[in-house]
């Protein structure tokens, strides 16, 4: 069983006991605990089920990189799930519960599937799943999505509790990693006065050195660690974070830090996580090494658990994960558990080491001890349901024959150490494969380049090959030097750390164990422990043609799971190589990306959520709108009313009343979304030439005129009244959603080509508060207001002029996208919500009622005024929409002129604009296609349009609708067919897309 | 005219720093060669204030000159006076290839104050905020979370910070939310 031992625990404190549940049990650990050294002292040494087989899993990593033991934590607006239990610091009331199972953790129908595995090999679900066809469904689909997947996702009805946040921060240095190695360069590039970030991802500083053990100048790693930290902290340049994982290295320097502020006091004010967003001129990996299983069979028993990982839960939480405990290396440092764990009193029953000859110096202090070491030995299977009983030894020469077995609790394993190399590679840095460690390191030669062609990544000590205290201090004060240096600081002597290196025999691999392992023990032998995958399945991979280690990858799962194949990389290419007949290095690794774990959605959402999830931007009558009934619209950032829906009335029939009302009395539109750009310059009248189709250089002052504009491609992209302000001054409106599109495509033409021209445009947008004052009551009530005259010959239509209305400076417009006498009116934005008010108090008499976007649309379509996005979708050119008009053959060129002469532009099937009458008087389905003869080359029916606008028409009480056609002008009073989703054919007659007033009388008054 | 109305009418927070609206301020954009005599002496003489170089504003008693780009200025003068000014400036300018334009409305402005301010902006901003980084007089045009917005620091450590005045809501908010107490990162 796994216990708390009586001594030992150097990161927990005994006086402070934690309660916490894991599935409903009470359990206890001390302050300082991990969730997962809390659980071990629990006796709960299985903690989950696997993916695909359901099998017991139980904690094998002490670290970042366990695969197993994910929980969900927490409940209800704190849930979270997948959660590592070897990250989760321990807090009072912490409650946690396995995953992947089903009834429950002890007893788990799914785990079927584990006896089955035969029938589920690699590549299981591309084979299977093929047919018959209807299974997918019906049979397999709902089969997956009940027993797939790990944690459970959060109840879609809650939120998130907790609020997030972003940092942005510069230094000179990141130091990513806070082991002996990341302080001792960060150290070395902090003398030099260079800006240092140091980020450690658990909340305690110095790594694995204080429980390798060694010395570092002539003291105990722990000494040495909280004599350093001390002199960093003391400097002004230097940046500490714990709990704070670099994440991701990408482009130019750029660093992600994890930051988990209240994790361990969920609750706490404040911020939850903080992204850190980082600037680094020069980054030093110090991201240690990670230990490998060895494959042999039954190596996923609960119980069997990597060497260096048991040797943390004694000396830093106390706790041993056995009592009876087998250590089976191919390496030195194993023996430096079984040392552990003999001088806390537990019985190591044997210590078998893959090596003929065995190990050095730590081997001998092992034999001293009493401790029994077989050399040459394997294990050739563990076995024990829910937690290891039994280990079978071999000779590791051999099939596993000749078994001798052997009663123990617990497995330590030891493959070897693999540099955590992930960060080096984010941004491109290179490995290379070292044949004697058997692990792939950083390519100091081949590092992630930065903009300037030179390296802006150096891994540090272990995390670079380094495998040895003395070899690491070494590295990791070069790192830091030459971090600082690149930096642009001169590197500072004297700042270097000398540790013992220790006299250790060399590694020698062991992809398999025994080495010649039959097929059932390599069925049981796990490789992928989370996405179950064993050294059978990468060896069948092999042998059904998949060479690269991409492919196997994605075929097998192998390193796929949330781990990213953090313990199984190494072993799974390893294997591959082996099948394959060739070298490791020529099989390569796959991708590693970031995050180097996964991060929450929260911290990359930040700040934005709720009610800052997106900018929302508002006009100045804004309040107003939402006080009175705005049934809100948005219209890109903005929000636009849509109707001012009265109680008792819907929406619909608001937007009925609206235009009724506009019709014949008076309406008012928040028009101060619409875009004005202010064009000036000596050149301004040809730039105007070069935007807009038609003609705008000889607008006289005080007029205005209706232009279109499209792209270089010939399609159009925007339209709006374009006012001559004076001899050099235009100022253009757009479209809501096109201001800032349109003033970016201006200024890109101005800067990039017609660089020499005297133009200069300027968005006002904002500066005004517009109005259009709509109906037939229109010139009463800025009469009623007084100041300028309005009147037809002072103000005629399609002219402006400046004055006051009330006592509102203001510039107005006699436009009409409503087919009434209308006003446009701007005045300063400031006073845009008083003008409002005056307009709605004058109204009065007048029967004046605000009107939305919808009615806006109505108004438009009755008079068959197009509308850029409902007419127009990127595809569309003027002459399709009837208005060939609007564009100027006199001009030599504009922006779309060469394009729309090309012959599919120039084609007469182009499809028309036509306006459409449903025949029975109901309204056309937005978007429906009109179906024509025959079928088209995919067996569906040839469409001959599209409906773009379509409404209930109030004034003419009838639905109403245009459309793009082909041939559609000349089809007029033709009856064609559109088919609805909702099985009925609609059928509407070609006609003027001009509803209302088709002289143009009413605005003209 | 009717009394002028800012976006948010001075709405004020207080957390790890001080954030206020600041209410109407006089702004004029002015786009033109910066290196020509004719708009340096417009400028000067509309505000008091020198000739801006890349990344600073220039202040002066009541008015000052913030660098936009190499080819515009952000002309600050007093909220009344902007009309006034804006008529000096063309007439500076006449003969001059160059658009000023009254932004005034066109935009909301904060201030930001406090021992937490610093890091209330590097929360939203991507920028160096730090002491040597940042320092008095530096005017700097960036994205504040899902908008563009610019600001300087004065010689009190208080931030001015400008926007358009359809997000005002949305950057008060944001600076709020960036402002909580207990929210610190403890780093400058």
């Amino acid at each position: 069983m796994s216990t708390r031992l009586a001594n030992q625990g150097r990161l927990i404190d005994r006086s402070k006991p934690i309660e916490f549940t894991f599935n409903g049990n009470r359990m206890t650990g001390y302050e300082g605990d991990t969730l997962a050294s809390a659980l071990l002292a629990n006796d709960q040494m299985m903690v989950g089920r696997s993916f695909k087989y359901h099998r017991p899993r139980g904690l094998v990593a002490s670290g970042a990189e366990e695969p197993n033991a994910l929980v969900g934590l927490g409940n209800g607006n704190r849930f979270e799930p997948n959660q590592r239990v070897t990250t989760t610091e321990l807090f009072a009331g912490l409650s946690a519960q396995s995953q992947n199972h089903w009834p429950s953790l002890e007893f788990d129908v799914g785990a079927i599937n584990t006896h089955l595995s035969r029938f589920l090999p690699a590549g299981f679900y591309y084979k299977m799943f093929m047919y018959p066809k209807a299974f997918w469904k019906h049979v397999y689909e709902p089969i997956i999505r009940h027993s797939a997947g790990l944690g459970k996702a959060p109840d879609k009805e809650l939120k998130d509790a907790d609020q997030y946040e972003h940092f942005y921060f510069f230094a000179d240095v990141v130091i990513v990693g806070g082991g002996v190695a990341g302080l001792q360069a960060a150290k070395a590039a902090a003398a030099t006065g260079a800006k240092v970030l140091v980020l450690e991802q658990t909340n305690t500083w110095g790594g694995r050195a204080p429980v390798d053990g060694g010395s570092i100048d002539d003291t105990d790693p722990q000494a040495w660690i909280e004599k350093t930290l001390a002199e960093l902290a003391a400097m002004d340049n230097v940046t500490l974070r714990t709990r704070c994982m670099g994440s991701g290295v990408y482009d130019h320097g750029y660093v992600l830090g994890y930051e988990r502020l209240t994790d361990h006091t969920p609750g706490e004010a404040g911020p939850r996580h903080r992204l850190w967003r980082i600037r680094a001129k020069q980054i030093v990996t110090a991201t240690g090494a990670i230990e490998r299983p060895l494959s042999f069979a039954g190596n996923d028993v609960p119980g069997v658990m990597l060497a260096g990982a048991m040797r943390d839960y004694v000396v830093n939480w106390g706790v041993t994960p056995g009592k009876r405990v087998v250590v089976v290396t191919n390496n030195d440092d194993a023996y430096r558990t079984a040392i552990t764990l003999h001088k806390a009193g537990v019985e190591v029953t044997r210590i078998l080491d893959a090596r003929p000859a065995g190990g050095g110096a730590l081997m001998e202090e092992a034999r001293q001890l009493g401790i029994r070491v077989e050399p040459g030995r394997a294990i050739a299977k563990v076995t024990g349901g829910k937690r290891v009983a039994k280990v079978a030894i071999c000779a590791q020469d051999g099939e596993g024959g000749a078994q001798e077995e052997i009663a123990a609790d617990a497995v330590a394993m030891s493959g070897g150490w693999s540099p955590v190399v992930h960060l080096w590679s984010h941004c491109g840095g290179k490995l290379i494969w070292d044949e004697a460690q058997a692990h792939f390191r950083p390519d100091a030669s081949r590092p992630p380049l930065g903009a300037d062609g030179s390296g802006f990544v150096i891994a540090a000590g272990s995390a670079n090959g380094a495998m040895d205290l003395g070899g690491v201090m070494a590295d990791a004060s070069a790192a830091g030097s030459a971090a600082a240096e690149a930096a642009g600081f001169a590197a500072k002597t004297g700042t270097a750390a000398v540790a013992s290196d220790s006299d250790e025999v060399p590694m020698q691999p062991i992809w398999l164990m025994p080495a010649k392992a039959d097929i059932k023990l390599r069925m049981k032998t796990w490789l992928d422990y989370q996405n179950d995958v064993k050294v059978s399945d990468v060896q069948l991979a092999a042998r059904e043609g998949y060479e690269s280690v991409e492919h196997t990858k994605r075929y097998t799962t192998l390193g796929m799971a949330t781990d990213q194949g953090k313990l199984s990389n190494i072993n799974g290419l390893a294997v591959l190589a082996d099948t394959l007949g060739s070298e490791i290095p020529q099989v390569g690794t796959t991708t590693f990306r970031p995050p180097y774990t996964p991060i929450s959605m929260g911290a990359i959402g930040g700040e934005a959520r709720g009610e800052i999830f997106q900018p929302v931007r508002k006009t100045p009558m804004h309040g107003w709108h939402d006080a009175n009934g705005a049934d809100w619209e948005p219209v890109g950032h903005w929000r636009r009313a849509y109707a001012f829906v009265r109680s008792n009335e819907s929406v619909e029939e608001a937007v009925a009343r609206e235009v009724t009302n506009t019709r014949k009395n008076l309406g008012l539109l928040d028009a101060s979304t619409l875009g004005k750009l202010i064009v000036k310059g000596a050149d301004a009248g040809r730039f105007m030439d070069m935007m807009y189709t038609n003609m705008m250089s000889n607008l006289k002052v005080g007029k205005c005129r209706y232009g279109l504009m499209c792209s270089e491609n010939g399609f159009l992209i925007d339209d709006g009244v374009v006012a001559r302000i004076d001899e050099d001054t235009w100022l253009c409106h757009t479209t809501t959603g096109g201001a800032e599109r349109i003033h970016g495509h201006m200024e890109e033409w101005l800067q990039t080509e017609w660089w020499d021209w005297k133009v200069y445009v300027a968005n006002v947008t904002e500066q005004l508060a517009q109005v259009a004052v709509v109906g037939p009551n229109a010139r009463k009530v800025l009469e009623k207001l007084g100041g300028m005259d309005v009147s037809k010959e002072a103000l005629p239509f399609m002219e402006w002029r400046d004055g006051k209305i009330g006592e509102f400076d203001c510039r107005a417009y006699r436009i009409s996208f409503s087919g009434e006498l209308s006003y446009e009116i701007a005045v300063p934005a400031s006073q845009g919500m008083a003008f409002w008010t005056a307009l709605l108090e004058a109204g009065q008499e007048f029967g004046v009622m605000p009107y939305g976007t919808e009615c806006l649309h109505i108004l438009r379509a009755e008079k068959g005024f197009i509308m850029i996005g409902d007419e127009t979708d990127g595809t569309v050119i003027p002459q399709d929409l009837g208005l060939s008009w609007a564009i100027s053959k006199k001009k030599e060129d504009f922006l779309g002129k060469r394009a729309q002469l090309r012959s599919h532009m120039a084609d007469p099937d182009r499809w028309q604009l036509v306006g459409l009458e449903t025949v029975d008087g109901s309204v056309l389905p937005d978007g429906a296609y009109a179906t024509g003869n025959g079928l088209n080359a995919n067996g569906q029916r040839n469409v001959i349009g599209r409906v773009t606008s379509t409404y209930h028409s109030p004034t003419m009480n009838k639905g109403i609708a245009m459309g793009l056609v082909h041939n559609g002008r000349k089809r007029t009073d033709e009856v064609i067919e559109f088919p609805g989703t909702d099985g009925t054919i609609y059928k509407a007659k070609i006609v003027d897309q001009v509803f209302y007033d088709k002289e143009g009388e009413k605005q003209n008054v | 005219m009717s009394d002028p109305v800012s976006a948010l009418n001075g709405a004020a927070f207080s957390g790890m720093a001080s954030v206020t609206e600041g209410g109407l301020a006089g702004m004029i954009t002015l786009r033109g060669d910066l290196s020509s005599a004719k708009l340096k002496d417009a400028v000067k003489s509309a505000t008091g204030a020198a000739m801006p170089v890349s990344g600073k504003v220039e202040l002066s008693e009541d008015g000052g000159l913030c660098w936009m780009s190499p080819d515009e200025l952000l002309v600050l003068v007093r909220y009344e006076e902007v009309e006034a000014k804006l008529a000096e400036i063309n007439a500076g300018l006449k003969g001059e290839h160059a658009l000023a334009a009254n932004v005034s409305d066109a935009r909301a402005v904060f201030r930001v104050s406090g021992e937490g301010a610093r890091e209330v902006l590097a929360k939203l901003c991507p920028v160096d905020m730090s002491v040597d980084a940042f320092v008095p007089g530096q005017f700097r045009r960036t994205r504040m979370a899902q908008v563009a917005a610019a600001f300087w620091l004065d010689h009190d450590e208080t931030f001015h910070i400008v926007c358009f005045r359809s997000v005002a809501d949305y950057v008060f908010t944001l600076l709020s939310t960036a402002a909580q107490p207990q929210s610190e990162v403890g780093v400058y």
